[in-house]
């Protein structure tokens, strides 16, 4: 098995934010800053690896017409772990991710990750698919959260950079911020990818 | 009073799909067609409604009784999954052609975040049975009607000049952000 061309699918060719377009209740929710984006990236990024690590793993066993509520299951007790791990050792992210934290449950990445993967390829693959699907998430999260951050409040992880002369956008960290950037961010990554294509 | 102001902050402070993004899935997804999003809309208030109030009764007297609250999210998640395929049941059962309007729609639900979301909230907000069932019939016809206004507006796009780039999800965000601009200015309501 291929682990840098698992890798490398989840983080390019099938981002899941840019190319598949899942999971966007967290994207653009939590993206008002970088540090919160990368809080979330990660946090999905450990529970999707551990889920995709149990469901290669019992996926022989669970019958078809019940596995998605297994899967369900097995999401919701990750992400019921995690929860409780935030709320011990990094008590602000969680106040600042709140109710997000425990709709990790019902982002779609993971049960299509689930569905379309864990379910179907071994356990090494899958844990790397996780890996890979999961830092594709937090990258994009990262980059939402950086050039909301920037343009919005003139700072990034806290650091300010632009001078306070500098107009600040509110309405990047506003709701429809989240929505114009995650759509040139798209536009962007596409045009990328098309190019590079015509290069070959 | 309170409870008619739960409703409009619901409705329309708070709407869902405009400021606390949840139910985006199915918002891009099922949005290209008027009598879909229709379906869809439907759909959603309907298994918002009932299990608002289904997670409530859960939760206060078997979790709270049980010392188990921190099982919410498992519990939550179950009664959300079992519902709707029981909805989906009755519906099949009782009346056909409603089914055949909904039926691709009902167990796309489960995994739409604002069902989960309102169960959650409600139960952070410690809410009582009567303004759990408020908020959760709030939350889901605002997103019933941003589903819908949004579908109106994917139809004329679609036979607008967009450049090609734009296509597809970059011109609907960029509708969205701007439906969410409008929304806003409901923030100084309450």
């Amino acid at each position: 098995m291929n682990v840098l061309k698992v890798l490398k699918n989840g983080i390019i060719d099938e981002n899941p934010t840019f190319i598949q377009v899942i999971g966007m209740c967290p994207t653009l929710a939590v993206t008002t800053s970088m540090e919160n984006g990368i809080g979330m990236g990660l946090s999905t990024l450990a529970v999707l690896t551990c889920s995709n690590l149990v469901i290669s793993l019992i996926r022989k066993i669970v019958p078809d017409q019940v596995r998605i509520p297994c899967f369900v299951v097995v999401i919701a007790s990750f992400v019921t772990i995690i929860q409780m791990l935030l709320q011990a050792y990094l008590p602000d992210l969680n106040a600042s991710l709140g109710v997000y934290i425990p709709l990790i449950v019902v982002n779609c990445l993971i049960l299509a990750r689930a569905e379309a993967f864990a379910c179907k390829n071994g356990v090494v693959a899958s844990v790397f698919d996780g890996i890979g699907m999961g830092l594709g998430f937090t990258i994009a999260l990262a980059v939402i959260g950086a050039i909301r951050e920037i343009l919005g409040s003139g700072s990034v992880m806290g650091i300010t950079l632009l001078p306070e002369a500098f107009p600040k956008t509110i309405l990047m960290i506003l709701p429809p911020g989240a929505f114009f950037t995650l759509a040139f961010l798209i536009v962007v990554f596409n045009a990328l990818r098309n190019r590079g294509k015509k290069d070959k | 009073m309170n409870l008619f102001t739960i409703l409009l902050a619901a409705i329309f402070v708070n709407n869902f799909i405009f400021s606390k993004f949840m139910g985006i899935c199915p918002f891009l997804g099922v949005s290209k067609k008027l009598d879909t999003a229709v379906g869809m809309g439907v759909a959603v208030i309907f298994v918002i409604t009932l299990s608002s109030a289904a997670t409530w009764v859960v939760y206060e007297f078997v979790l709270v009784t049980l010392g188990l609250e921190y099982l919410y999210n498992i519990a939550f998640i179950l009664i959300i999954a079992s519902l709707v395929q029981f909805v989906e049941m009755f519906i099949k059962k009782s009346s056909p052609s409603l089914y055949q309007a909904l039926g691709v729609y009902l167990p796309l639900i489960t995994t739409n975040c604002a069902v989960l979301g309102v169960a959650v909230l409600n139960m952070d907000n410690g809410y009582n049975f009567l303004e759990s069932l408020v908020n959760g019939i709030g939350a889901s016809v605002g997103f019933a009607m941003a589903i819908i206004l949004f579908a109106g507006i994917r139809e004329r796009l679609a036979d607008a000049p967009i450049p090609k780039c734009l296509t597809g999800f970059p011109i609907a965000l960029i509708s969205a952000g701007l439906m969410s601009i409008a929304f806003l200015g409901f923030s100084g309501m309450l």
